[in-house]
């Protein structure tokens, strides 16, 4: 049992080496450079870290699933806007329990899910505009609901899942655990990750196996619409109230963070283990460009630049190993 | 040098990580000749081409056209130097037309106005002298396969070159194009053209070739004039070995009808289709592309959305809608196209050999990975599947072992009735007579075989009856001892 796991964290940091260097290569940067050299490695800023990017972890886990099955998800952001919008107002509007109202916050995310998914079984309309449309649906929903102005709901529960905390660790960080943990057993434990590979490598050749491509495909949809209603959740309560423009681009930090984490747009292939260093590795860009005051204008620009070129170093690595 | 070549590779070494898949080749072609390069799949032809074609790089070695060294370093300068290359698979795209596909990046007229009418005329033109009975302004992707490879190979000629490469141009077009095909390569060699030629198919090598350059493991083997050399020769150079048995059959007595089918339609190609099987019988199913067979299989394999017909297994009647129900059944299909239908390709063998027996080692969330590994050395080895681990990657495998693979994928499930369709498609010819040996340990072990196949002396040397299909219905069944090629092609026409 001791040698399993041995040989599985050995081929972890194989098939994932490029990337390691690549984060380590950029806390080692962060943790000389004079102006982020006092406070980058305090525990308050790595929590902070990663409590900031729970939210895209969450989105990250369902991404991958999607686009090893060949696909693309964009709505997952104006989940987040709408499922925030929906928990804080099931407890300002309606005094409803918060246990409930988030509950209710993550039904709406699967909701959306399942909308996309039954689309996108249903129809041969590709997902990209399956789920620009349900993107704009969607946010669309969350601004009508709220008149554009954000619903602001201050009580300790409801800050419990985005702000508060578990002995030291914030909740968000026990979240991102568990999630990353399901969702690893989903795919490497189940015959449905299997099917997922499958069908994103090969549709046709999954129908001949008798895999039920559209049962697949729907499941995995409403399994990031749900990932997308925790981010929600999370969001709103960092923020103490569901706000319609809330996860404004967070699709595309979801989709960087996969592709940097080397899961081909190609389908078929991919790694969740890859992910979660990937979207690290966009957590630890971000926190280290605020560290060093960068204009936050121009973090865009860096960022769009480090996604380029870790990538590519990426696919030159995997060329070169002849992949 | 006693004798100028047209082209002459000398000591070419080409190695990819972990593969060393060219090593000292040496081919030479002359002018007007056509040559046939010929070797199993991952002999290196195909890589040797890509050498040619200024694709890959060789390490080592030089090539000389004419006499004069030349450095092909890319895909311009091989065709500066004269070479050109019909690829195995088809690269034109498909929403231009054909004329456009012909000129594709040396368009007639300036840069900023192509001369779209000069460029139909020209490619027109083309067409005509080689009586394709295609029209250049058709959209490419309307053409049938076939249609598409001549206007591949139209391309090729088009930039007037000395040297053309052919790579399997006959795999899928009709014997009618082949003779055309024939016809314009006949053509082309009489004006000085060099042809190299790469085919499965012995029959072509004596209609068109002039010599031959037999290439195994990577390297040359020999170059024979076709005309002193016989087939089972250049089998022996091939495989390495002499292949006394190619079709390994023991017809013994059959058992009970194990799978009866009556009235079988799918609404669209397989209109009616009667036919039985018995325990441990191989029976084949013949006739023209497009006869409906492989419809009639899919339907009963729960592939068709409109189903009609009666299905007996072990005499009860079954209704079949998906292909879950069929293996309930015992019944497994291996699909004809590989790439489409089967193949994982950016998977790895393991995943491939696994995909449908998952609930063996995956249960409760955890996975046993020593059951997985089993299950997939059992199908390695009872296939003799050549992979240098059950991780390596399937698209970077032969064509044969892929196949290899494929069957063992439906082995794994324990089949009554295994249907084959096209089994040793793109197959070399060692790895088909290990597949024909397997399929009659099958059939001896008890189980029963379909076998699908366009190639008559695969049909003819392994079943035990042949059915032969014609426009959607079967047409009648011949016993192995009358049965004959003609009376096969006699019951496909009717």
């Amino acid at each position: 049992m001791t040698s399993r796991l041995k040989n599985g964290v050995v081929k972890y940091f194989k098939d994932n080496i490029g990337i390691i260097i690549a984060l380590f290569a950029m806390c080692i940067f962060l943790v000389i450079f004079p102006t982020t050299r006092a406070t980058f490695l305090t525990p308050k800023n790595v929590f902070n870290i990663l409590r900031q990017n729970a939210s895209n972890l969450f989105l990250a886990t369902g991404m991958t699933m999607v686009i090893i099955l060949g696909g693309i998800e964009l709505s997952v952001g104006s989940v987040i806007a709408l499922s925030g919008v929906v928990a804080a107002g099931c407890v300002v509007n309606f005094g409803l329990p918060e246990i409930v109202a988030f509950l209710a916050a993550i039904g709406v995310g699967a909701l959306v899910g399942m909308f996309n998914g039954f689309v996108i079984c249903k129809t041969d309309i590709p997902p990209f505009i399956v789920t620009l449309a349900s993107m704009n649906i969607t946010k669309g929903i969350a601004l009508v609901l709220t008149g554009g102005s954000p619903i602001r709901c201050m009580t300790d529960a409801f800050k419990f899942p985005g702000a508060g905390y578990v002995g030291p660790v914030p909740t968000p960080v026990i979240l991102m655990i568990i999630v990353f943990i399901v969702a690893t057993f989903m795919v490497n434990r189940t015959q449905l990750g299997r099917h997922i590979y499958a069908v994103g490598g090969n549709a046709q050749a999954a129908k001949f196996s008798g895999i039920n491509v559209q049962k697949v495909k729907f499941i995995v949809y409403t399994y990031t619409g749900i990932m997308a209603g925790i981010a929600g959740v999370v969001v709103a309560s960092r923020l103490y109230s569901g706000q319609p423009t809330a996860g404004d681009g967070a699709e595309m930090d979801a989709i960087a963070a996969v592709v940097v984490g080397g899961t081909s747009m190609s389908g078929g292939s991919g790694r969740l283990g890859g992910t979660l260093i990937g979207v690290l590795i966009i957590g630890v860009l971000n926190n280290g460009l605020n560290l060093m005051g960068v204009d936050s204008n121009w973090q865009y620009i860096v960022k769009g630049f480090v996604i380029l070129l870790a990538v590519y170093v990426d696919f030159i690595r995997n060329k070169k190993a002849g992949r | 040098m006693s004798k100028q070549y047209l082209l002459e590779m000398k000591g070419i070494s080409k190695s990819f990580p972990g593969v060393k898949a060219l090593q000292n080749v040496s081919l030479q072609l002359e002018a007007g000749e056509v040559h046939a390069l010929l070797g199993e799949n991952g002999a290196g032809k195909s890589t040797l081409i890509k050498v040619l074609g200024g694709i890959y790089h060789a390490e080592e070695g030089e090539i000389y056209i004419d006499g004069e060294p030349v450095n092909i370093d890319g895909v311009v300068a091989a065709r500066h130097a004269g070479i050109s290359i019909v690829h195995q698979e088809l690269v034109l795209v498909p929403y231009m037309t054909v004329a456009e596909n012909i000129f594709l990046g040396r368009e007639p007229g300036s840069r900023m106005n192509i001369n779209r009418r000069q460029m139909t005329a020209e490619a027109q033109k083309l067409l005509d002298t080689y009586e394709m009975n295609i029209d250049a302004d058709m959209l490419v992707e309307r053409l049938t396969i076939a249609q598409q490879q001549m206007v591949e190979i139209v391309k090729a000629i088009s930039f007037n070159s000395k040297i053309l490469v052919m790579d399997e141009p006959t795999s899928s077009i009709s014997d009618k194009e082949v003779g055309f095909l024939f016809e314009t390569m006949r053509a082309l060699t009489k004006k000085g053209v060099g042809i190299i030629y790469i085919s499965h198919k012995m029959s072509e090598l004596e209609e068109i070739c002039d010599r031959v350059t037999v290439m195994r493991d990577g390297q040359t083997v020999g170059t024979k004039v076709v005309k002193e050399t016989t087939k089972d020769d250049l089998i022996a150079l091939m495989v390495g070995r002499e292949l006394t048995n190619y079709y390994t059959r023991d017809y013994l007595e059959p058992g009970e009808v194990i799978l009866k089918c009556e009235h079988i339609s799918d609404g669209k190609m397989a209109k009616d289709a009667s036919f039985e099987l018995r325990r441990g019988e191989i029976i084949g199913f013949a006739g023209l592309v497009g006869a409906g067979r492989s419809e009639t299989m899919k339907a009963i394999f729960g592939l068709a959305s409109h189903m009609t017909g009666n299905v007996y297994v072990e005499g009860e009647k079954v209704n079949i809608k998906s292909p879950v129900d069929a293996l309930k059944y015992g019944i497994a299909l291996v699909p004809e196209s590989r790439k489409e239908e089967g193949l994982y390709k950016v998977q790895s063998v393991r995943f491939n050999s696994t995909i449908e027996v998952l609930k063996e080692f995956i249960r409760n969330l955890s996975v046993d990975v020593k059951k997985e590994e089993e299950i997939t050395q059992k199908y390695i080895d009872m296939m003799a599947t050549k992979t240098p681990s059950q991780e390596q990657v399937i698209g970077n495998l032969s064509g044969g072992n892929q196949q290899k693979v494929m069957i063992g994928r439906w082995l794994a499930t324990n089949p009554k009735i295994l249907i084959l369709d096209e089994p040793t498609r793109g197959v070399d010819v060692g790895a088909k007579a290990e597949i024909y040996t397997i399929m009659n340990d099958l059939v001896k072990q008890g189980m029963s075989i379909i076998m699908i196949s366009s190639e008559l002396p695969e049909i003819i040397n392994m079943s035990d009856r042949v059915y032969v299909m014609n426009e959607g219905r079967v047409t009648g069944c011949l016993d192995h001892e009358s049965v004959t090629q003609e009376g096969i092609m006699q019951l496909a026409a009717k």
